[in-house]
């Protein structure tokens, strides 16, 4: 499905377009703060959010893989893992 | 012949100011088309016409304050051409009831502050500015005659989603409009966000409005509360597999099932879908559910949703989003404000487990919806673990008893062990 790998601050650099999609002038929190809590993303806006990460990416993103999505850490971590060639 | 009027948006709405007209003299319009943008306190709304008909002749322009009911344009047969008469603008008012109180609460008196809206009137950044520098005749920034020619609202649109009006490609004598604001916006899928007021903002509009309308509603209706938990494990559960096979954008969230299940409850107890008004129970035609967002920077809106009992749950899912992503953007409809037969509330996202809201005149009836935790639960005679919810009805004791409210919590909780039916 993928072809290069995305590191660390691409993956950085889009977990913050996809929040900024949804929340135009977030202040992105700390990266072991959750994300929905910290800028009170309703699951609209989190559904949203996930929508607009999976467009960035191209990395297919399950239900089962929204706990995965909680804090910028964890989103890096996912991403990366999950767009290994 | 027919007329376009200034529409009451709200219950407490005695005035509104229309921002741009969508449509001109020659356009033929339908029944339903959107036709013009009016202010409100609450947002800027696009309303609708109820007639077909041939746009003759537009008698406000846009800036102008008039009172529910004025007319604003005149409407020819379908197929009629226009008159050849020129539009002729109403006598402008200098100003809103908002600014005037607002003026109230900054001490600056109005007839020393100069409007920098059209035809003159004052606008409540007027009134900070003059409150703000009251030695200064009109702000610096201001220079009316080399301005570019920008409709109220898109000068509006303009400052919240950061454009720049003067870097806009000039088009000879039109003026600057919302399309052309958007377009220079980019293509953003986002709401703007709503605009921070300045630091010191005594009155805000929109918590003038809830002010008004909440208080309103605790003088006059008489409100019961009932309570119930649902177990929601096999609504869960079944959502949760369907999302499985679904691509993003059309996955569910909890809020749809629940929306979807309080609007056929309502349809199974009318008595709780409607309006009181004038001394009596007036049923609503058809489930239009309200549902209320929040608005980031505050406050709050209660769109609604048409027909939500008659929408597949897809529908009723897309139709979600897209009225929170509107209301959110401040493009909702005026027949959204005007036609909720019930409204909703669902607090579950900020964490809260149970809401007992205020209702909404002249509606009867608010379900609330908490947050869904997982706690131990009867199954048979065993403990189990189990998704649940708090389900709220505050009712109005004047249209119904509660009786009645407990037949419509008892119909959600049904319909929700049912969720293939949804």
């Amino acid at each position: 499905m993928t072809t290069h790998h995305l590191d660390d601050a691409a993956a950085r650099a889009a977990v913050t377009e996809a929040v900024r999609r949804v929340v135009p002038d977030a202040v992105m929190p700390a990266d072991d703060v959750p994300l929905r809590r910290d800028l009170e993303l309703d699951s609209l806006d989190f559904l949203a959010f996930v929508e607009h990460l999976a467009r960035i990416t191209g990395v297919p993103i399950a239900e089962a893989d929204y706990p995965a999505l909680a804090t910028m850490s964890s989103c890096v971590a996912f991403l990366g893992a999950r767009h290994e060639p | 012949m027919g007329e376009f009027t200034m529409p009451s948006l709200g219950p407490d709405m005695e005035e509104g100011t229309l921002l741009e007209w969508l449509v001109g003299p020659g356009d033929t319009v339908h029944r339903g088309d959107l036709v013009a943008v009016v202010d409100t306190a609450k947002a800027a709304v696009e309303v609708e016409t109820f007639e077909d008909g041939v746009v003759d002749r537009l008698l406000v322009e846009p800036g102008t304050t008039v009172t529910v009911g004025t007319p604003l344009a005149v409407l020819a047969a379908p197929g009629a051409a226009p008159s050849p008469a020129p539009v002729t603008t109403a006598a402008a008012p200098r100003t809103t009831p908002l600014v005037r109180r607002l003026a109230a609460e900054l001490g600056v008196d109005l007839a020393s502050v100069v409007g920098t809206a059209p035809a003159g009137r004052i606008t409540q950044e007027d009134v900070r500015h003059a409150a703000a520098a009251p030695a200064e005749a009109a702000p610096a920034t201001l220079a009316p005659a080399t301005r570019r020619r920008v409709t109220p609202y898109a000068r509006r649109l303009a400052a919240e989603l950061g454009v720049d009006l003067e870097a806009l490609p000039a088009r000879d004598g039109e003026p600057v409009r919302v399309a052309d604001v958007r377009a220079a916006a980019g293509p953003t899928e986002a709401p703007a966000p709503v605009a921070a007021p300045p630091a010191p903002a005594p009155v805000d509009p929109m918590r003038a409005t809830i002010a008004a309308v909440m208080s309103r509603s605790k003088r006059e209706i008489p409100h019961y509360y009932l309570s119930t938990t649902v177990d929601l494990a096999d609504a869960l559960d079944w959502m949760h597999r369907r999302n499985l096979d679904l691509p993003l954008a059309e996955r569910l969230v909890p809020a749809a099932l629940l929306l979807k299940a309080a609007a056929l409850a309502a349809r199974e107890v009318p008595e709780v879908n409607g309006f009181w008004a004038d001394g009596r129970f007036v049923p609503g035609e058809g489930v239009h559910l309200g549902v209320a967002v929040s608005l980031r920077g505050g406050g709050l809106v209660a769109p609604a949703l048409h027909e939500a009992d008659r929408m597949p749950l897809p529908d009723v899912m897309h139709g979600l989003r897209d009225l929170v992503t509107r209301a959110r953007g401040g493009r909702l409809r005026g027949r959204e404000l005007t036609e909720a037969t019930l409204t909703v509330t669902n607090l579950g996202d900020q964490g809260v487990e149970s809401v007992h809201g205020v209702i909404h005149p002249p509606q009867v009836a608010l379900v609330g919806f908490g947050r869904v935790v997982r706690r131990p639960w009867a199954v048979g005679d065993l403990l189990g673990i189990r998704p649940v919810v708090t389900l709220t009805l505050a009712a109005d004791h004047r249209a119904t008893d509660g009786f009645t409210g407990g037949r419509f919590l008892t119909a959600v909780d049904r319909i929700l062990q049912q969720p293939e039916e949804l």
